[in-house]
């Protein structure tokens, strides 16, 4: 028989209403895989057993009482660490947050409880989300289940190698410049970032407000529907919320791409993209092609400067952002003679190299004097990328890319060097910059054993045309491997 | 020797008086007990995210468009970034390039003479925290800890920049005042000074008459009154002339007023200042006032104190009466709500501003404790007209009405202060005085008039003071001349 | 053009207490970030408005309504240093 932990939440959801097996079951399925796991992938920060296992039975006694709460009532899923949870400690991978236990839910947690389904913990993150590798979380990288000698991705490392192993059936990431869907992309997942909106942040520990945005992991383009559909909607204590009727998520993952119209962005066809990659992309254009549908190149040339203007944007709004952790009101303190020493001491013990970098550098970049040449410019640069995406999806529905450079790299490979590592966000950045949702979908192996991940991008709201495509894709790539290390009987390290 | 002219521009900052913060849902009740109106929101809790108060931005709007500003269209949130204790997010939630509000004005009078302030801009922001310094003295340069309450942390406050336009430490106050007045009468803050609902920081310069250029300005802080505010202002003016005569020169500077002291002293260089760092605020969604709200805006303002002063002049008030009625807002509408049932509108302000502003001094007391009505006000102008009142026994009825004693008429009957002005009552007493003063009586018809006071005198000692001694006087004229 | 960053200047700003060792290899670190970050000049950009949020929504508002405020208890617990109904922090020096 499979093991609970490595069904679909399709699959999980079928067997929990035909009486197969309780949510206690597959709770405790996914939580032995993770007591098998942890030790190699370090995937998790708090695993709540307790608070899972009372969730699970709570599920399993309102589906007996015919409440049925949908497709996630009673699957165990897991929620990155930089969404807070009452009662439940949140770190955001941060020493700063060492032992905070919020005292209220994000909205995307309370929402996931009110659908019954199960919370297993949080998960680890580079510091603040800040990082493409999960090597900057304070509390230890986490490591690939393809490759524990390679980083899963990030910074919603954690999310990818608990659902890629199968210690969650589905997960939450943050994504604020590819933090989904690159590591979505290296441990062979689907990942969604969704329209900026469409997910309330609301109890989301921000990065880069204008950036950030909560979306799903999952094994399938299914999966990930339904636990965008159980988070996605307008949440009055967030005013970005998208006021509007909640997009159509899974309504046409039944209709192929017959006439679609995809466009390749040239602009990551070629240099600096790993051969590997390039290849599997393109086999993937000639199926969609036979598929029936219309693919030609598209170009967006302020893409290539959506980096840059990422690396400005995003560190200035973090130094925002990240002003609040001062050792006054919660987390870490280190004593000083005043207050002002408290706080600059607080500031520089709890937060790690990459923080402290970016903060200084969106600090200088809003500073009097350089605002105009770096801030203000990369604006307006943001400006210049919407104009091109708009224009550009007058011609063709969806957009396609590879969503990383290159498959899962080795742990440490690029700590050393900041500006290397910020490289490994130069396919996913720009649905970020233009707010427009996104995603990853696996479409096979490299040479090494290593997934491959093809990134879709769509107009804004229009989350219905980019599963549509993801679910073709997913159906003829036929990805159907797993990390060896996705076993129950794998003894811990 | 120079003539110096001083250049004044004035910060007010006023806390409205909404039922919850500005971004969030905790209540605003400056009494709750210390960190017991807090939220994630206002504590900046990690993942808080702040939603604008609907009712605050209606607000400000209502101030702006009171001050004659523009209401601006499309308008912006940014952050403000700076660390201090008492600020939750370490930056504030405030308007910079773009605020809601621009290009107004006030009218000023300071001893008859008038002036024009300039209104730079009117923003919405949020206010502080505060906090309490562990010492002897309570001063913060003293302290070895501080003690800290969020529940102010996230009130609505508005800031209110005039233009540099004022010249006195009369006219500061003379603005102050009338700003406090106009924010007053919309309602929309309680704009108390002393509790720092209201507060203003002035910026100063001087510079020789006649000069364009304006000298260097230092920034005065700590004014907790209007008395204080011009005080501070003067003396700011004093010591700047003193430094640039005695060869010094004006540093640009945060000075802190000394109510104590009475002096001014150094807080901080504007030169070293705080590098704000203001970007947009990627939190909030832009405002934006379009033609029909600001319309419902203009047409929704009541009555402001300068119109209503020179209403009430109009209406033959005297102007130094009128600006007391209308400086205590209540005064004015209960004068107002008194003159439309009809009564005397001199007669109403000279109690109003007389016996009423007395006993509500007296007593400590606000005019809506007494219980006193437009209709007593009425009914005591009425008994007066009728006779039945002097206008010495109306003002002790006005009096004890204020003291919750009953109608004027009630009043006048239970405390029996009603004057006989029936002239077939007072018939006989005249009479009788007559005919036991035959002598008085001879005077009299002799055309002598002297003794006149003293039958009155005799009559309103015979009714113990109650009868009507104008009536009393034409009965004895008419007795000792008639035929 | 090169970049000039006055690293402790920027520390400062951003409350950041840090070693002169620290302060050095972040400042080289952020001179090599901002030469390629300066890429961002390379677009004509004349006339452009600047974009600062994704979606175009204005008037986010919520209705002046009293919502129940935190237990005082559960967050104190969570202060690094408490004194009775307060939060306390060391002597404050005053604004910089």
């Amino acid at each position: 028989m499979t093991d609970l932990a490595d069904l679909s939440i399709a699959e999980a959801g079928a067997g929990l209403r035909r009486g197969d097996f309780s949510s206690v079951e597959l709770t405790d399925a996914a939580l032995t895989r993770a007591g098998v796991t942890e030790s190699h992938l370090h995937a998790y920060l708090t695993l709540d057993q307790h608070g899972a296992r009372a969730a699970a039975t709570a599920a399993d006694q309102a589906l007996a009482a015919g409440e049925d709460h949908g497709p996630l009532h009673g699957i165990p899923l897991a929620v990155k660490d930089n969404m807070v949870t009452r009662g439940m400690e949140t770190t955001a991978g941060s020493k700063i947050l060492s032992g905070y236990v919020p005292p209220y839910n994000a909205t995307v947690v309370d929402r996931l409880s009110a659908k019954r389904a199960v919370i297993l913990g949080k998960t680890n993150l580079d510091e603040f989300a800040m990082g493409s590798s999960t090597e900057n979380s304070a509390y230890g990288p986490t490591r690939n289940p393809w490759d524990t000698d390679r980083v899963p991705g990030g910074s919603s490392g954690g999310s990818a190698a608990a659902v890629s192993v199968g210690s969650a059936l589905g997960a939450l990431g943050s994504d604020t410049g590819g933090s989904i869907r690159q590591p979505a992309a290296m441990c062979g997942l689907v990942g969604v970032k969704p329209t900026y909106g469409v997910v309330s942040r609301y109890g989301l520990i921000a990065f880069a407000s204008s950036l950030d945005q909560i979306g799903p992991f999952a094994r399938s383009v299914g999966d990930a529907a339904s636990l965008l559909e159980a988070v996605a909607g307008y949440d009055p204590r967030d005013a970005t919320s998208y006021r509007g009727d909640t997009p159509e998520i899974s309504t046409l993952l039944d209709s192929g791409v017959a006439g679609m119209r995809i466009g390749v962005l040239a602009e990551l066809s070629g240099d600096g993209i790993d051969p590997q990659i390039q290849d599997a992309c393109r086999r993937m254009y000639d199926a969609l092609a036979d598929a029936g549908a219309e693919l030609k190149e598209v170009s967006l040339p302020a893409t290539e400067y959506a980096l840059s203007a990422y690396y400005l944007i995003a560190p200035a709004e973090a130094s925002a952002n990240l002003a609040r952790f001062d050792g006054v009101r919660y987390g870490l303190r280190v004593d000083g003679e005043t207050t002002e020493e408290m706080m600059a001491a607080s500031r520089a013990e709890g937060f790690g190299p990459e923080v402290a970098r970016r903060i200084l550098l969106g600090t200088y970049a809003l500073s009097a004097g350089y605002y105009d040449a770096f801030y203000g410019q990369a604006q307006k640069v943001r400006t210049l990328l919407r104009n091109e995406f708009a224009a550009t999806y007058e011609e063709v529905d969806v957009i396609v890319s590879p969503t990383s450079p290159t498959t899962a790299f080795a742990i440490g490979e690029k700590t050393a060097d900041p500006l290397s590592m910020y490289f490994a966000d130069v396919c996913t950045i720009a649905s970020n910059l233009a707010g427009d949702p996104s995603g990853s979908v696996p479409v096979g192996l490299d040479a090494e054993g290593l997934p491959i991940g093809f990134q879709i991008m769509a107009p804004a709201l229009h989350e219905a045309q980019l599963f549509r495509l993801a679910a073709e894709v997913e159906r003829l790539a036929r990805f159907d491997a797993r990390p060896a290390l996705a076993t129950s009987e794998v003894k811990p390290a | 020797m120079t003539n110096w002219e001083a250049v004044i521009g004035i910060e007010t900052h006023v806390e409205l008086q909404t039922r919850s913060k500005m971004f969030c849902g905790c209540e605003v009740n400056f009494s709750a007990d210390p960190n017991t109106t807090v939220c994630p929101v206002c504590l900046a809790l990690p993942g808080a995210l702040p939603v604008p108060n609907e009712e605050a931005i209606e607000g400000i709007l209502k101030i702006g468009a009171a001050l004659d500003c523009e209401l601006v269209e499309s308008s912006l949130f940014h952050r403000k970034n700076y660390f201090y204790p008492d600020l939750p997010k370490n930056y504030q939630i405030s308007q910079y390039d773009v605020p809601l509000c621009v290009d107004g004005h006030i009218d000023i009078d300071v001893d008859g003479e008038e002036a024009r302030v300039g209104i730079t801009r009117v923003h919405m922001e949020e206010d502080t925290g505060k906090s309490l310094h562990g010492s002897d003295t309570g001063r913060i340069h003293d302290a070895d800890h501080s003690l800290l309450d969020f529940n102010r942390s996230g009130v609505p406050l508005v800031e209110i920049v005039s233009e540099p336009d004022i010249r006195s430490p009369e006219q500061a106050r003379a603005y102050a005042a009338e700003l406090q007045r106009v924010v007053r009468a919309l309602g929309v803050s309680d704009v108390r000074l002393e509790e720092g609902s209201v507060r203003f920081d002035a910026n100063i310069s001087v510079r020789p008459a006649g000069q364009a250029e304006f000298g260097t300005r230092t920034e005065v802080k700590n004014m907790n009154s209007l008395r204080s505010l011009q005080r501070a202002i003067a003396y700011e003016i004093q010591r700047q002339i003193g430094v640039i005569e005695g060869n010094g020169e004006i540093v640009q500077e945060t000075r802190h007023w000394n109510e104590d002291s009475g002096a001014t002293s150094s807080m901080r260089s504007k030169e070293e200042s705080e590098d704000y760092r203001y970007f947009q605020e990627p939190d909030l969604v832009p405002l934006h006032v379009d033609g029909e709200w600001r319309d419902r805006v203009f047409a929704g303002l009541p009555e402001l104190p300068s119109a209503r002063r020179k209403r009430i002049v109009a209406a033959g008030v005297e102007p130094q009466a009128a600006a007391t009625l209308v400086e205590a807002g209540d005064l004015a509408d209960l004068f107002d709500h008194a003159v439309s049932l009809g009564a005397d509108r001199k007669q109403i302000a000279n109690w109003l501003t007389g016996e009423v502003v007395a006993h509500l001094r007296r007593n400590e007391v606000a005019l809506a404790d007494t219980g006193l009505s437009a209709a007593h006000l009425n009914e005591l102008g009425s008994l007066v007209g009728e006779g039945a009142l002097s206008s010495t026994a109306a003002k002790e009825v006005l009096g004890h009405v204020l003291s919750g004693e009953g109608s004027p008429r009630e009043v006048a009957a239970a405390r029996d202060l009603t004057q006989i002005s029936d002239q077939t009552a007072l018939d006989a007493e005249v009479d009788a005085v007559l005919a036991a003063n035959p002598d008085v009586v001879e005077r009299l018809r002799s055309g002598d008039m002297k003794p006149i006071g003293f039958v009155v005198g005799q009559v309103m000692k015979a009714t113990r003071g109650k009868a009507d001694p104008k009536l009393v006087s034409e009965l004895v004229r008419s007795k000792t001349q008639g035929d | 053009m090169p970049v000039e960053i006055d690293i402790a200047k920027v520390a400062k700003l951003a409350r950041l207490a840090l070693s002169p060792e620290k302060l050095e290899e972040y400042g080289a670190q952020l001179v090599d970030i901002l030469e390629h970050a300066e890429r961002v000049g390379g677009l004509p950009t004349e006339g452009v408005p600047p974009t600062s949020h994704p979606l175009p929504m204005t008037n986010a508002f919520r209705a002046d309504e009293v919502r129940p405020s935190l237990d005082r208890d559960e967050v104190l617990e969570q202060a690094p240093q408490s004194e009775g109904p307060y939060f306390r922090v060391p002597r404050i020096l005053g604004e910089t």
